[in-house]
């Protein structure tokens, strides 16, 4: 996180001309770093309560310092239950992030290695699907799976309705449309010449797609899980209308059950948010590069 | 076998349509076998099921129905046809219409004249070659990975009335969250801070793409770093504008998570999305009223999605 990596601009052999003198530099950093800090601020202030206990606060006010405790944690841990809930968020996001990347990856070599017209329409109607407001989807979506029945060992509601196995297929649909737009687009600039070499060599089209492209995609594909894996498990709003057993909600819709729990108590609803945040914050830190990668590769995402 | 046509030598000239035998189009479809043909019709069509099945018959519906009374029960049948009936339900006879739609405009200015020019601006600054950019940048993009909901729950600990930061340091006993003359301020506010970190990123990611030389060849004729800026890198830059005019747009007829964590779009939080959230889930199942509501805002999007399918395919040509 520090300038480690960062080339140091010398003076005199600037990469671009007209570079301000040092008072200037000075008033740049004051800002960025007063931004930056302000930027930081609410998250740090969440882990700063979490880490104190509610009579301190209560009686010193919340601004003030001591009453340091975990206690917060393990109380937030064991009232929402979260070891449950953490559990259903993987149920959810693992299977939809890899049937996503692949059904997405399916397509996206279509698009990029045939020249059908279709191309064009196909794309958008991937492209588009991503960006359409969900609730305006809702209602018909909301019969539906209230309609369609599952094997009771798939489901116990016996419905798509209140099951994981709806909320995997509709977050698939939802996001399969940014990564054909990133994979197809990604998969465009690689050379022809190799799928002449595959084809002087009698390969199959799968072949093609699985052993000469999907290798060739992996640090797409990299940047992509990682997204994907951060917004399915902040998505809320499907989890919230098309669940109903609050055991069954992934931690992100959760926090909507915990909120009358732990209404009056700051510090734990601090300790919940941190535990919530938790999993994106690694991945973030972890696989930072991947992430940003993965956003600016397409550019795009509502 | 460098003019295989099946190999995408000129993209700018598409092939006619598949599965017509006569000409070129023909002796390239025979040379892929049978099993290549299959694979491929299944590579498409399976995802292609998918999203029109979960997305764009749902899409359809949603329009369908709003002309409809519909209340839920009984067969499809036997629904009956009203008109716009339920669009002038919506617009006359639906107290939280009008709220929701000024909450709606309100978010997308505040995010268009606020947080987006915010965000861009520092990108700006963070695109000169400075000390420390990594620093500033990860401070920045950090609530871009928080969920809104989550986002929700950490401002409750600056806005909550009794035990809030804000308060205690103001002084004043406002309930941020709860009073509907104050509330909605508050939530923009955290949805901005959230919003300006996605922007900055994206914008950013923009500005390391404009060819250097332009600036130079700028600098050279004279030009200040702020004239460069919007005489010549603004313009160059205007798919990445549109990309993020296009998602300012959309996030803000999207919005949802943060006000339905605070309390469910209600007391000044009013919501397009919200409304007909509470239309189908809620208590009183009004799906052909809901279906109106939820049209409004798929027509607005489509508008804006169309924009941005049409820049980011005429880049993608280039």
């Amino acid at each position: 996180m520090t300038a480690t990596g960062i080339r140091e601009p010398s003076v005199g052999t600037a990469g671009r001309p007209h570079r301000p003198v040092r008072p200037a530099r000075v008033v740049l950093h004051l800002f960025l770093g007063v931004v930056a800090v302000g930027w930081l601020f609410p998250i740090l202030w969440a882990v700063l309560t979490s880490l104190r206990s509610y009579d301190y606060t209560a009686r010193n006010g919340y601004v003030s310092l001591g009453g340091w405790t975990l206690d917060n944690y393990t109380t937030a841990w064991k009232t929402a239950e979260f070891g449950k809930h953490f559990l259903n968020s993987v149920y959810i996001t693992v299977p939809a992030v890899l049937l996503t990347l692949f059904l997405a990856s399916c397509v996206a070599f279509v698009i990029a290695r045939f020249s059908w017209k279709l191309n064009i329409v196909l794309l958008g109607l991937f492209t588009a699907a991503n960006l359409l407001p969900q609730q305006a989807l809702l209602i018909p979506l909301f019969r539906l799976f209230t309609q369609v029945p599952l094997p009771e060992w798939m489901s116990d509601s016996e419905l798509l309705y209140d099951s994981y196995w709806g909320l995997i297929l509709v977050n698939v649909a939802f996001q399969c449309g940014f990564c054909v737009f990133v994979l197809s687009n990604y998969m465009k600039a690689l050379p022809h010449e190799l799928y002449e070499a595959a084809m002087v060599d009698g390969a199959s089209v799968w072949r093609q797609y699985w052993q000469v492209t999907m290798p060739l995609c992996r640090p797409a594909l990299a940047a992509l899980a990682t997204l994907e894996v951060t917004w399915i498990y902040n998505e809320f709003f499907w989890a919230t209308v098309l669940m109903r057993t609050g055991d069954k909600f992934p931690v992100t819709s959760s926090l909507n059950n915990l909120r009358g729990e732990f209404f009056t108590d700051n510090n734990l609803v601090s300790a919940g948010s941190v535990l919530v945040a938790i999993p994106t914050l690694v991945i973030f830190f972890l696989l930072q590069k991947q992430f940003v990668r993965g956003l600016t590769l397409g550019a795009s995402k509502g | 076998m460098s003019d295989l046509p099946l190999i995408q030598a000129d993209r700018a000239v598409p092939p006619p349509a598949a599965t017509t035998s006569t000409g070129g189009r023909g002796r390239r479809l025979r040379l892929l076998s049978r099993t290549d043909r299959v694979v491929i019709t299944l590579m498409v069509l399976v995802p292609l099921l998918l999203v029109v099945g979960l997305v764009w018959l749902p899409a359809v519906a949603t329009v369908l129905l709003s002309g409809t009374d519909w209340d839920g029960i009984g067969p499809v049948g036997e629904i009956d046809w009203v008109g716009l009936q339920n669009y002038d339900n919506v617009v006359n006879n639906y107290p939280p219409f009008g709220p929701a739609v000024q909450n709606n405009l309100l978010w997308l200015a505040a995010l268009f004249v606020v947080a987006t020019p915010f965000g861009m601006f520092l990108a700006v600054l963070l695109d000169k070659e400075i000390r420390g950019s990594r620093f500033y940048q990860t401070a920045l993009y950090l609530p871009v990975v928080l969920s809104l909901a989550l986002i929700g729950f950490v401002w409750q600990l600056i806005y909550s009335r009794d035990q809030g930061l804000l308060n205690a340091v103001l002084g004043t006993q406002t309930d941020w969250y709860g009073d509907s003359n104050v509330n909605i301020w508050a939530v923009l506010f955290a949805a901005g801070w959230r919003h300006v970190g996605y922007i900055m990123l994206l914008y950013l990611a923009g500005l390391k793409g404009v060819d250097p030389s332009l600036r130079e060849a700028a600098a050279v004729d004279g030009s200040s770093e702020t004239s460069t800026f919007f005489r010549v890198v603004f313009p160059v830059m205007r798919p990445i504008n549109i990309i993020v005019l296009v998602v300012t747009v959309i996030e803000s007829l999207r919005a949802f998570d943060l006000v339905w964590v605070i309390n469910k779009g209600r007391n000044g939080l009013e919501l397009l999305s919200a409304l007909v959230t509470s239309n189908v889930v809620g208590e009183a199942s009004r799906i052909g009223f809901g279906s109106a509501l939820a049209t409004i805002m798929l027509v607005v999007s489509l508008v804006f999605i169309t924009l941005y399918l049409f820049t980011v395919m005429r880049e993608d040509r280039r």
